[in-house]
This record gives structure tokens, sequence and C-alpha cells, in this order.
């Protein structure tokens, strides 16, 4: 690897890090992203409850919904921390690469959504009795998603960022950009739990794609977005 | 070989605003300079041009031989700015945050408690998240990670504001350090009886103009290569 990338992937580990430790000092995600993800899933489970046999299908897109959710959050919050004394001015001020500013809360982000889902497995097993099998599948595609989810988020956090009305600019960014990853996480899971493990990693194929592509380009596209927004 | 800070006709625009309307400025490396000029005449956006964080709309800049349009990142690693906001992560401590710009920098081992050392922070203030500490402890924790980048140009916007008397004395001691060891000092303030007894040139800016230039006291002036 050459001097560029090392530090590309040196600045990358401490922002990150430094974003991790911020995370772990206010426990953001653990007081308020987690029970709020957990909730939304529990009001699923009363809006359904009537139909149990259609909780159960409806699992994979109930789970990946509440993610889609939970990871607009934790993109915002990693965004406020920059914002809360000037601090997108000190980012840029660093002088750190800016593909390793992106990596770096990317791979943060991605911590926090991570475990986040861990627990959301968990309730989806507790609140709507879902058997979780096909466990190859479910990971790939977990985290393959996620990926996916995050680097896009990231990109988009940066660009509404700057902008006026960024809470309400940054769901309207992201959701229609990150479809495929709806649509691809709920089908393999779904495949997954009906052991259908050939399909669930066709759909693999799809989320590992939207994943590279967006890491890519949030590689390419992050100094501007962090110059111009 | 030119100043360390060279604008010409430089303007930046703010909401529709030319902020700067056509500034040129030359300062040489070694320099204190201190802008002075009532509020809204420009001078935080003069700081922020120079350290790469407001666009030159027209003009032509070159910062310790760097582009201002095409080469602001490499401004951005060598210069240090304070503005009036401290910049710093509340959640993190005051060690934590002078760490982070030190290992940014690629500052040596160590410099971060050295920096905080040099600065006088208090041991008792070092662990606690700077989020608790009161408005004079953050800048002084702002200044250390200024500091700690060691910057070719530190670019300062009211940096007395929110500090005791001793800490007043001793940012200024530390502002003539480093002008000892070659550094170079923009400083905007509205404090001019403390800050122009440690400048050694001041510029007057009104509305956006750079109005009136003294020459260096001592004559003197530095030079920078050209990268």
């Amino acid at each position: 690897m050459d001097r560029g990338g090392l530090l590309m992937w040196r600045d990358a580990l401490l922002v990150a890090g430094k974003d991790l430790r911020i995370e772990f000092r206010s426990k953001i995600a653990l007081n308020q992203i987690a029970p709020f993800a957990l909730v939304v899933l529990l009001l699923f489970a009363f809006a359904l409850d009537p139909d149990r046999g259609f909780l159960g299908e409806a699992t994979p897109g109930l789970f990946w919904i509440t993610v889609l959710l939970s990871t607009l959050l934790v993109v915002q919050r990693s965004y406020a921390v920059e914002a809360a004394d000037s601090g997108r001015d000190s980012l840029r001020l660093t002088g750190l690469d800016p593909a390793g500013v992106f990596l770096g809360k990317a791979a943060a982000v991605f911590v926090v959504l991570a475990l986040l889902e861990v627990g959301l497995a968990a309730g989806v097993r507790l609140m709507y009795d879902t058997s979780l099998r096909g466990w190859p599948v479910l990971v790939v595609a977990s985290l393959a998603a996620t990926t996916g989810l995050v680097a896009a988020g990231t990109m988009y956090g940066a660009l509404a960022a700057g902008l006026r009305a960024r809470e309400t600019l940054l769901p309207l960014l992201f959701l229609p950009v990150v479809a495929p990853v709806m649509i691809g996480g709920t089908r393999a899971f779904a495949a997954a739990l009906d052991g259908s493990s050939g399909e669930g990693w066709r759909w693999c194929g799809l989320l590992i794609t939207f994943a590279v592509a967006y890491v890519a380009l949030g590689m390419l596209l992050f100094e501007p977005l962090l110059e111009d927004s | 070989m030119e100043p360390v800070i060279l604008l010409r006709d430089a303007v930046t625009v703010l909401g529709g605003f030319p902020a700067l309307a056509g500034a040129d400025l030359d300062v040489w490396r070694g320099e204190i300079v201190l802008v002075s000029g009532p509020n809204g005449a420009g001078k935080s956006t003069l700081l922020r041009l120079c350290a790469g964080l407001a666009s030159l709309a027209k003009g032509s800049g070159r910062v310790l031989g760097f582009d201002l349009v095409r080469q602001r990142r490499e401004i951005r690693r060598r210069v240090g700015y304070l503005g009036h906001a401290n910049g710093l992560y509340l959640e993190l401590t005051a060690e934590e945050n002078v760490r982070f710009w030190a290992r940014s920098a690629a500052a040596p081992a160590h410099d971060d408690v050295a920096t905080l050392d040099r600065l006088e922070v208090p041991t008792r203030w070092r662990s606690l998240a700077v989020a608790h500490l009161s408005a004079g402890q953050r800048r002084r924790v702002a200044l250390a990670c200024v500091v700690v980048r060691r910057p070719d140009i530190w670019l300062l916007d009211e940096p007395h504001t929110g500090l005791d008397g001793p800490s007043r004395d001793l940012l200024d001691g530390v502002l003539r350090e480093a002008v000892a060891a070659g550094a170079t000092v923009l400083v905007a303030s509205h404090e001019l009886d403390r800050s122009a007894a440690l400048a050694t040139r001041t510029v007057r800016i009104v509305g956006g103009v750079l109005s009136s230039t003294d020459e260096p006291s001592d004559g003197s002036r530095g030079t920078v290569d050209v990268a």
C-alpha cells in the first residue's frame, strides 16, 4: 500500500475512534436510538397482531424498515456531533484525507448499527415469534446491507449537514436511494428464513454490489460534499 | 520568494453579500498582524479565507505558497485557526480533544501532554468532558488544540475572549514564542490595547476593504519558499 493509502486508513481509524468514543460517552444510541427501534418493532406488532401469521411473514420487511429508520437517526447524530461547536470547520481544518474521514465516520456508524441489529434480531425473535435460520445468508445480507446503508447515509448526511432544514432533508435524499437495500435485504432475509439459501445468496449479490458502489462513491465524492455543503 | 499570505483583489461572498470586497494584503513570515475594524467589517471572513475555509469568489490568493482556490487542503494542514467557536468535541475530555488534533497533525508522541503543560491546563480539568468546563477553560483547551499542531500561520479571531488576565498573558507569551520559532500570526481583535502591544503591524478593514496598512515597526520582512 502506498503512503497515501496508509494515511487514509490512519485518518479513518482516527475519526472512527473519535466518533465511537463520543458515542460511548453520550450513550445516545443505547439510551435513545435502541429504545426507539424496539418501540417501532412493538408498534408493528400491535398494528399487525390480529394476524399472527402475517406478522411472521412480514418480519424481514419490518426488520429492515426499523433498521432504515434507525440509520437516519444514527447518521444525523454522527453529523450533529460535528456541528455542536463548529466542529465541521474543525474537521476540514484537520487536513485529514476526506476519503479517510468518510470511511471513519461510516465505520463508526456501522458499529453502532450492527450492534443495534443484534438487539433487533432478538426483538423479532421475542415479539414476532420468528425462528431465525439460514444464518450464513442472514449474516452476509446484514453485513452487506448495513454497509450499503451506512455508506449512502454518510454521504447524504454530509450533503445535508451543511444545509438548512437538514433534519427533514436527509430522509428525503436518503430513503429513495436505499430502496434497493430495502428490497434486497428483505428478500434475502425472507429466503433465508424459508430455507431457500440459493435465492438468498442472489439477493446478497445485489446488496454487495450496492455496498461496494456506495463505498467507492463516498470515497470519491466526500471531499466536494464536505467543501460545498 | 513571496509573502506567507498574499491576497490580490480578493472577494469572498457570503449569502450574496461581498464580505470581502477586493482585499489586498501581504503578510511576511514572523509578523504579528492585528486586523482591526468594526463589527461586520470582514475581519473573520479574512481569517477564514486565509485558513482555506471561505471561498475566493474573485481575485487571487496564496498562503504559504499554496493557491487559495486549488490547494486549500495543503493550506489547512499548515495553519492553525481559532474562530469565535472553539471547535471542540463536547463529549470528549480536554486531553482527548488535544490528542485528536495532535494525531491529525501527526505530532510527536506526548506533544499533547506537553502542550497542555505549556498552556498550564490544570491536571484536574484534563480528564473532564469539555461540556463541563467553563467558557474560559474551553478557550484555553481550544488554544492547546491549535498549539499542538505547531502551525506555520496562526489565524486567531478574538483569541483573548473569555480568558482571564493570567491566561491572556500566557497566550501572548505563547504567540511570541511561536513567532520567535518562525511562525506568523494574524489576529482579529476589538481589544486594541492588548493586541496592539503584541502586534508588529496593524491592518484596518472596513466594509470588506483593507483601508490602511502600517508597515512593520521593525522593518523586517521574512520570506517563504514557493511550493
